[in-house]
């Protein structure tokens, strides 16, 4: 009797297990239109409270937010592309975009934006529209607009001696050599985590070379202007005004900023939010953002950003793209932009008395007219996150700035070779099926994966 | 011989989940191995090429596949040695005459071993902080200088070889245990009326019967760790400098950061080589040694 | 001297050994109760001064833990049933039933021990790829569904079963099937139990596979789950403590529950047959 009790049991909860998981599959299906958005680090909880209102108005769709953390959302979306298991709308950084079309992985859109009563091109940002056309097809809607320009504590740049944030590089220097000195060393002049790439790219573009030469096929590193960034960034380390940490160091950078640790700090419009959020009321007043400073002056930053994409696999493409339509209204930006300090993409939205008269944003009006794009190539995000690797050896002393570019080139020349087989092939079924008919060439090598991508300019 | 059918019944399930999904994966491995299976290819199959041995040739004039095998020998040597050590100790408390409340202390130590490595991976990221880490806090207290775990280089594999051996010690602390509660107590009882002192109690009695133990445990703790992943991941990503990224850490950065799956299916034949290779070194060491004995 | 001084060194020893053991889980269980910020200070806190149950809200409320418990669960307990069946029926045979080459084809399976798992990793990914399954349950529970090790701990086991109790059964004219579930499976119970809490725990603590074939958060367990969460709450210590006892104190109180089983299945698996 024992011994069937014992089996009885397990296949009872056997067959129990099956029903659950059954019942999980089923759940995928449930009526009306659930659509899956995955959304890169805060913007999650922020759209999740711009819902609401959406499914009130459109009653027939559910939507489902997913957050994926900012430091692994390259390798999950990657992940996910390669598994076939993209959701219906995504939030993609625009640098990816040239990659995520590569693969064939994202619904063109230029049909659906001609169509549209809210999403009108002449209405946004030149810098944010351009980084959403690969070879010139559609793929993207910008949803916010992001660049890196400078956090700093007026009170402890007054201390320091200067009324104003610096405009060039040499200034930059001066005042934070001063914040050392006058700190006696107790402060840092900034926070540059030395695993993140943003800040090199930013002073890298400011140099109006390109990264990569030859349309993308070849690393561009040791140019002249490429090495003046390098110099310039891994000195900051070398005098002192910068400490050598990386992010998994400094776990609260905020917590940090407002004991005055450091003074500067180079990061994107989502910290307004977090500045607001994170740091105590007694230092409201005392920070502010400032346009990142140039060689010579004023200088361009990295043009980054989101943007909404639907993938090709989508069942739900209509629906993603209500969504999107309602994402992109611009009162419904002006609200986003309340919610987390991302920046809207429209300029419509920059007329909205929110944007206006905030004087914190004063910087990132400025600076959203001095962007330049990073090179639109699929392995860029390999080849950059190798750059600042690289960079990082140089920080620590083990390379020079000669040897550090040298290794850049090679190891992007490395990380460009499929691309470089995969440019000539097509170039010679191009050449040997003459003109207009090229039938043979697989699609995809065709008409995205290859093109000859402006690099950096 | 008409038992011969059911038998093949009664193992068709099992060899069916094995055969699928790790023989096959095996073997299309090794295939994986000799193309330039990556992004491009993913997209469209027309852009895969057969290269023959290309990606190992490339990883062998790769100097961070280096870096990555050096990082992992180095958590192996260290890492093993020290937990046996740790291992051995305990199980030799536990099984003095002189311990109490052995039950108790005994699941204690065990508790590491179950724990999730991820979770605790979190708490030794705080724990290991700089600026608000329990450990520099006593470190400095016992007047020693604050260590950088989380940013220097140098430091970063022995924090995570100080985890992996706070994690895992216990486990071979239990087979050595019962390793040692199997040597006939006779035999100290002879060695002691001898006048043997414990040191040499330990050396002539209680090594030369765990020495077989030993070797086993010893081939188990090396495969183990040389698996090394979850730990840099969650601790370090990998930083700083990459002094925490292992072979593993590589093929996985390589395979499903990247996806060149071409170049990380011959990182993961190449682990799989040093591996076999390092555990046939120690078996034949075993066996030598079991012969001289 | 000795005689006096050695309890005092041993049961010392054992002390600090278990002090070095259990404080990081101490702290773990401290910080998570307490305040945001609070665990960020000098001398670092071992005790919550006003302690909050607000990490575990926001944890369950904001960041989808729920979610990666059940699922966790529910992966960790399909993998220790269907593995159960599939290792018990195969261990069994490899110890029972004669079968030409029985023991070559153990010799074949263990051999593949030395094989790491990871090798399989890439292709088997691609694999799911092409059928469908990644991003669901099922990628993780059926590659785990059959484990050499497993096969080897019934084997061992069911060594040890009588053979007159199989060959009086079959003269009784029972079917292999019914001896099966009759005879072997209430003698095997022991070590069935052992290999239930083995796989449960292991399941329960997986990481990487599961963090490359579960690509959406609905499917995250709790490892992936918290791996991910770490990436952008580092700063919120309080809350990735909460996390990690929602993680570890499931397996530990498992764990202390069926202790002996767990134990036993330890020192079976590390005798080599």
């Amino acid at each position: 009797m024992m011994k069937r009790g014992f089996i009885k049991c397990c296949l009872n909860t056997a067959i129990g297990v099956f029903a659950t998981l059954l019942l999980a599959a089923c759940a995928e299906h449930s009526p009306g239109v659930t659509l899956e958005f995955w959304t890169i680090g805060p913007e999650g909880d922020a759209v999740a409270q711009l819902l609401p209102a959406f499914e009130r108005a459109h009653p027939g769709i559910h939507v489902r937010v997913q957050r994926i953390p900012l430091t692994a959302a390259h390798e999950k979306l990657l992940t996910a592309y390669a598994g076939g298991s993209l959701p219906d709308l995504v939030q993609i950084g625009n640098t990816w975009i040239a990659e995520f079309a590569a693969l064939h992985a994202l619904e063109p859109l230029q049909a659906r934006v001609e169509r549209s009563a809210v999403v009108r091109k002449s209405d946004y940002f030149a810098g944010a529209w351009t980084p959403n056309r690969v070879d010139g097809v559609l793929y993207g809607i910008p949803w916010y607009v992001d660049t890196r320009l400078l956090f700093y504590r007026m009170d402890l740049l007054r201390e320091a001696g200067f009324d104003a944030p610096p405009r060039t590089w040499a200034e930059w220097q001066a005042q934070m050599d001063a914040i050392r000195a006058k700190s006696h060393g107790q402060r840092w002049g900034a926070l540059l985590p030395t695993n993140e790439y943003d800040q090199l790219l930013a002073l890298a573009l400011q140099q109006h070379v390109p990264l990569l030469r030859d349309g993308g096929r070849y690393g561009n590193f040791e140019s002249a202007g490429f090495k003046r960034a390098l110099a310039f960034y891994v000195g900051l380390f070398k005098r002192g005004d910068v400490p050598p940490y990386t992010n998994v160091q400094v776990t609260n950078p905020w917590q940090s900023f407002a004991r005055g640790d450091f003074v500067f700090y180079l990061s994107g419009p989502w910290n307004i939010g977090e500045f607001r959020r994170r740091l105590p009321a007694s230092r409201q007043p005392e920070w502010s953002t400032a346009q990142l400073p140039g060689p010579n002056g004023p200088g361009d930053s990295v043009t980054y950003g989101s943007s909404l994409v639907i993938p090709r696999s989508s069942q739900h493409q209509r629906a993603a793209w209500t969504l999107i339509e309602y994402l992109s209204r611009p009162e419904v930006q002006v609200r986003f932009y309340e919610l987390l300090g991302d920046l809207p993409a429209r300029r419509s939205a920059w007329e909205d008395p929110a944007l206006k008269d905030d004087a914190k944003l004063k910087a990132f009006r400025d600076q959203l007219v001095h962007m330049r794009t990073a090179p639109q190539v699929p392995e860029w995000e390999q080849i950059v996150n190798m750059m600042q690797e690289v960079a990082a050896r140089a920080i620590a002393g083990e390379l020079t700035i000669d040897q550090a570019t040298a290794q850049m080139d090679a190891r992007a020349d490395t990380i460009l070779t499929k691309r470089r087989w995969v440019l000539e092939r097509q170039e010679s079924h191009e050449f040997r099926n003459g003109h207009g008919d090229n039938a043979h060439v697989p699609e995809t090598t065709r008409h995205s994966v290859a093109s000859p991508a402006p690099s950096g300019r | 011989m008409n038992r011969a059918g059911p038998a093949w019944l009664f193992l068709a399930p099992a060899l069916l989940v094995l055969g699928v999904f790790f023989l096959l994966p095996v073997l299309a491995g090794l295939a994986l191995s000799l193309t330039d299976y990556d992004l491009y290819a993913l997209a469209d199959l027309h852009n895969l090429r057969f290269i023959g041995l290309a990606n190992y040739w490339a990883l062998l004039h790769r100097p961070l596949f280096w870096a990555a095998l050096g990082h992992t020998l180095y958590f192996v040597v260290v890492g093993v040695p020290l937990s046996l050590l740790v291992s051995l100790g305990t199980a030799l408390l536990l099984n003095s005459s002189a311990a109490r409340m052995k039950p108790l202390f005994r699941t204690i130590l065990f508790a590491p071993v179950v724990t999730t490595v991820v979770a605790v991976a979190v708490i030794w990221r705080y724990l290991f902080n700089t600026q608000y880490g329990v450990v520099d806090f006593v470190l400095v207290h016992m007047g020693l200088p604050p260590i950088d775990w989380l940013g220097d280089p140098h430091w970063s594999m022995p924090m995570i070889i100080l985890f992996a051996v706070w994690k895992n010690f216990g486990y071979n602390m239990i087979i050595l245990l019962a390793g040692l509660q199997a040597i006939p107590a006779e035999l100290y009882e002879a060695a002691r009326i001898d006048g043997a002192s414990t040191w040499r109690q330990f050396r002539h009695i209680t090594l030369p019967a765990l020495s077989p133990i030993l070797v086993m445990v010893g081939i188990l703790t090396v495969s183990g760790y040389f698996q090394l992943f979850a730990e840099p991941y969650v601790i370090t990503q990998g930083g700083p400098l990459q002094s925490t990224v292992s072979v593993l850490y590589l093929m996985y950065e390589d395979g499903f950061r990247w996806w060149n799956m071409g170049t990380a299916s011959a990182v993961a034949f190449l682990l799989f080589l040093v591996m076999f290779a390092a555990t046939a070194v120690i078996w034949r060491f075993g066996e030598t040694r079991g012969h001289a004995a | 001297m000795s005689r006096a001084v050695k309890p005092l060194l041993v049961n010392g020893a054992l002390m600090a050994g278990a002090s070095l053991a259990l404080f990081p889980l101490f702290w773990m269980l401290a910080v998570s109760f307490m305040q945001p910020g609070e665990a960020n200070s000098l001398p670092p806190p071992m005790l919550p001064l006003h302690p909050t149950l607000d990490n575990y809200r926001e944890l369950f409320a904001h960041a989808g833990m729920g979610r990666y418990f059940a699922n966790s669960l529910l992966i960790s307990t399909a993998i220790t049933l269907l593995s159960l069946v599939c290792n018990t029926l195969a261990g069994y045979a490899f110890a029972k039933l004669p079968f030409a080459g029985r023991e070559r084809w153990f010799g074949v399976l263990v051999g593949a021990l030395v094989i790491p798992a990871q090798v399989a990793m890439l292709p088997l990914f691609l694999l799911l790829k092409y059928v469908g399954l990644v991003n669901t349950y099922w990628a993780v529970i059926l590659p785990a569904m059959a484990s050499v090790f497993g096969i080897f701990l019934v084997r061992q086991y069911a060594r040890g079963i009588p053979g007159e109790l199989l060959e009086a059964a079959r003269v009784d004219g029972a079917g292999e099937l019914r001896i099966f579930v009759q005879v072997v499976l209430p003698l095997l119970k022991p070590i069935l139990a052992t290999l239930a809490v083995f796989t449960f725990l292991t399941a329960w603590n997986d990481f990487m596979w599961p963090l490359i074939a579960l690509t959406g958060q609905q499917h995250y367990t709790l490892p992936v789950g918290l791996a991910s969460l770490s990436r952008e709450h580092v700063q919120d210590s309080g809350l990735m403590m909460a996390g990690a006892v929602v993680t570890v104190v499931p397996v530990l109180l498992l764990f202390l529950a069926l202790q002996r089983y767990y134990l036993r299945g330890l020192l079976l698996g590390s005798v080599k047959g």
